[in-house]
């Protein structure tokens, strides 16, 4: 598929067919089975699935850090139609990492070195990718820090990570992301492990920054109303693939894939009254013998003979696409929930 | 930070006034120390007057109030044995084993954050393997047959090294590797697995997605995690080597130290001496963990100093 969306030219990432396995106990499990996506200059594109689903795999092979026993089996990465993968590749990919390309994590808890101060960790990004002196990266940091929205940002300079708060540290990381001016920030999971005011708060600084900064933006969340407020083209993934994905809109609007179906029902909505919350029933499919044909026909109440082979991601609008053989159908009766209050 | 150093200077002094007190009750009035002291053929009359001149022959009370102002004026008496005080033969043996502690605790450390670190990165690799063999190596042989080994090996049977005692560089070379090996053993096993740890914190994640070079992930982040249960571990790898380590393979190395002249002190049962001894590795302990407090802070800025 191409997701490419209203950009011209070579997107700035592609990534193609990528497979990526783990080397467990268990036996070698299939992380990644074939995801490709692009990305073009100052889009944003959502990533949605559940946990296991292989959202932040697909980050962490973008930033290369699949570590043993994980590897990277097949695919490409490439950044501004150059691979980082091989030994060129990887090259090339240290250089650009922190400084194209840049990362925010999901626990700000433990994303940063408790003994370093913060001026130092933010500084070295600097230092290792502008050249700039320590005085130098230490006047950047500083501004930095004002234009992430920290107080007192030549105080702060000098303080270690224990000293910041949650929604605190994650604007550290986030300045840090932004050091050099990065032309995509990939945010995995920013806001989760956040409480609730402080996530719109993030949010809405990540949303300035990407219309101020230009930034092109991979947002990998399980929450869809973060998608729906942020992005505009979303990717839905499911069990290591990539099953669904389009404009933001029309993906909530008209979602093809009964497994979108299923993650947009289950979602809690303030503007319908439900005496209980909806799930899908059954559990993802296990990734050291993923099932042969559709990964979501055990879960799925449309699946039929069809299903025992795989779809591929094909076309059901111009700029929508979807993996399944009966797209757009719906999956459950709507109004979906069960019995409502009048 | 100032007022933490005098509190705990205020809770070594504690420390070294319960150790005087210790000291005081194991010498004079668990066995008599006339007889400890005197040898076996001595009459009962020299017992008495010996007695008398020592005070032993007072009440205890009046013993322990000038015992008591003895230390507070670091008078420890005179040694017996070499006839001097003897606080001059401690202040004068104390060097000797400080330089001997320096050579084998600093090889320890010096070798084991490289060696800990190259093995984190490849564990299962020959270096990780070697330095897991030597590790166990290092803690299961006895310190003082690992001494006498060298000495056969390298002393007598080769003549590169002198068998003993102290002079030159080259007199420091086998007693500094026996001293070192159980705390390199210890200690590079502590640097292996504490950065095993460290290098998979979601940090050194963040370090090296902002591209930072290997060497400064793996040196300046991981590593300055380590040094935190690290200087733990030398701290006390120093205190043991002060309070035992030294007098074992001075005993070996025949080496003129503090340990040795502890030995010595014992078999001659110069009490006095002892006390003395004793005295001072305590005073040195306290002073060595106000040291590592601070240089704890310096590390980690979590810590309180209170």
């Amino acid at each position: 598929m191409s997701v490419s969306a209203n950009s011209t030219g070579t997107p700035l990432l592609e990534v193609e067919k990528l497979k990526v396995e783990f080397d467990t106990r268990r036996g070698l499990v299939q992380g990644l089975r074939g995801v490709t996506l692009s990305i073009g200059r100052g889009e944003t594109l959502g990533v949605v699935g559940e946990s296991g689903s292989g959202k932040s795999v697909t980050a962490q092979a973008v930033m290369g850090l699949i570590d043993l026993p994980g590897r990277i089996a097949s695919g490409d990465i490439r950044w501004k139609g150059r691979s980082l993968l091989g030994s060129d590749g990887e090259r090339y990919a240290r250089d650009i990492r922190g400084k194209e390309v840049a990362m925010v994590f999901q626990d700000p808890m433990t994303s940063l070195n408790p003994v370093l101060k913060i001026g130092t960790q933010i500084g070295e990004v600097l230092e290792r990718h502008l050249g700039m002196t320590r005085a130098q990266a230490r006047n950047r940091a500083e501004e930095l820090l004002a234009a992430v929205g920290i107080s007192a940002p030549g105080r702060r300079l000098d303080q270690y990570p224990h000293e910041f708060s949650g929604g605190m540290r994650q604007r550290v990381m986030i300045a840090m992301a932004i050091a050099c001016e990065p032309e995509l920030l990939i945010a995995d999971e920013p806001t989760t492990a956040l409480d609730v005011t402080i996530q719109a708060q993030i949010l809405e600084l990540l949303a300035e920054l990407q219309q101020s900064l230009g930034l092109s933006v991979v947002l990998i969340t399980h929450d869809l109303g973060v998608v729906a407020g942020l992005c505009h083209r979303v990717a839905v993934m499911y069990a290591g693939q990539i099953i669904e994905t389009g404009l933001a809109e029309d993906v909530f609007e008209r979602p093809a894939h009964p497994y979108t179906q299923g993650l947009l029902r289950s979602t809690p909505r303030l503007d319908e009254v439900s005496d209980r919350l909806v799930s899908i029933e059954g559990t993802p499919p296990n990734l050291v013998t993923p099932p042969e044909g559709c990964s979501f026909q055990q879960r799925c109440p449309l699946s039929g003979e069809a299903c025992r082979k795989a779809p591929k991601l094909e076309h059901i609008r111009p700029d929508a696409e979807a993996a399944c053989w009966r797209p757009s159908v719906p999956a459950w009766a709507t109004p979906l929930m069960s019995p409502t209050f009048p | 930070m100032g007022g933490f150093l005098l509190r705990r200077i205020g809770q070594g002094l504690l420390v070294v006034i319960g150790v005087t007190v210790i000291v005081f009750i194991a010498t004079r009035m668990v066995g008599d120390p006339v007889k400890v002291m005197l040898p076996l053929s001595a009459t009962d009359a020299q017992r008495a007057a010996f007695a008398q001149q020592i005070g032993l022959d007072r009440p205890i009370a009046t013993q322990f109030v000038d015992f008591v102002s003895d230390m507070a004026r670091l008078d420890f008496g005179d040694s017996l044995w070499q006839r001097r005080p003897a606080l001059d033969v401690v202040l004068e043996r104390l060097p000797n084993t400080l330089k001997l502690i320096g050579a084998g605790l600093g090889l320890a450390i010096l070798l084991s954050l490289p060696l800990g670190a190259i093995a984190a990165l490849r564990p299962g690799g020959w270096v990780d393997r070697t330095t897991v063999f030597v590790g166990l190596f290092g803690l299961s042989l006895p310190q003082f047959w690992f001494g006498l080994l060298m000495i056969v090996f390298f002393a007598v049977t080769l003549g590169w090294l002198p068998t003993s005692g102290m002079g030159g560089a080259r007199y420091y070379i086998l007693p500094a590797i026996t001293l070192a090996l159980p705390s390199l053993a210890r200690l590079v096993m502590l640097v292996r697995s504490s950065m095993i740890d460290e290098l998979n914190q979601q940090y050194v994640r963040t370090a090296r997605a902002k591209g930072l070079h290997f060497k400064r992930v793996v040196m300046v982040h991981a590593m300055r995690n380590t040094l935190v249960p690290f200087v733990t571990l030398a701290g006390w790898e120093l205190i043991s080597a002060l309070a035992g380590y030294t007098v074992v393979v001075e005993t070996v190395f025949a080496w003129p130290g503090l340990g040795l002249t502890a030995m010595q002190a014992i078999q001659k049962s110069d009490l006095f001496l002892l006390q003395a001894i004793v005295f001072t590795v305590a005073v040195l302990i306290v002073v060595i963990n106000v040291g590592l407090d601070v240089i704890y802070k310096l590390i980690d800025p979590r810590i309180r100093l209170a």
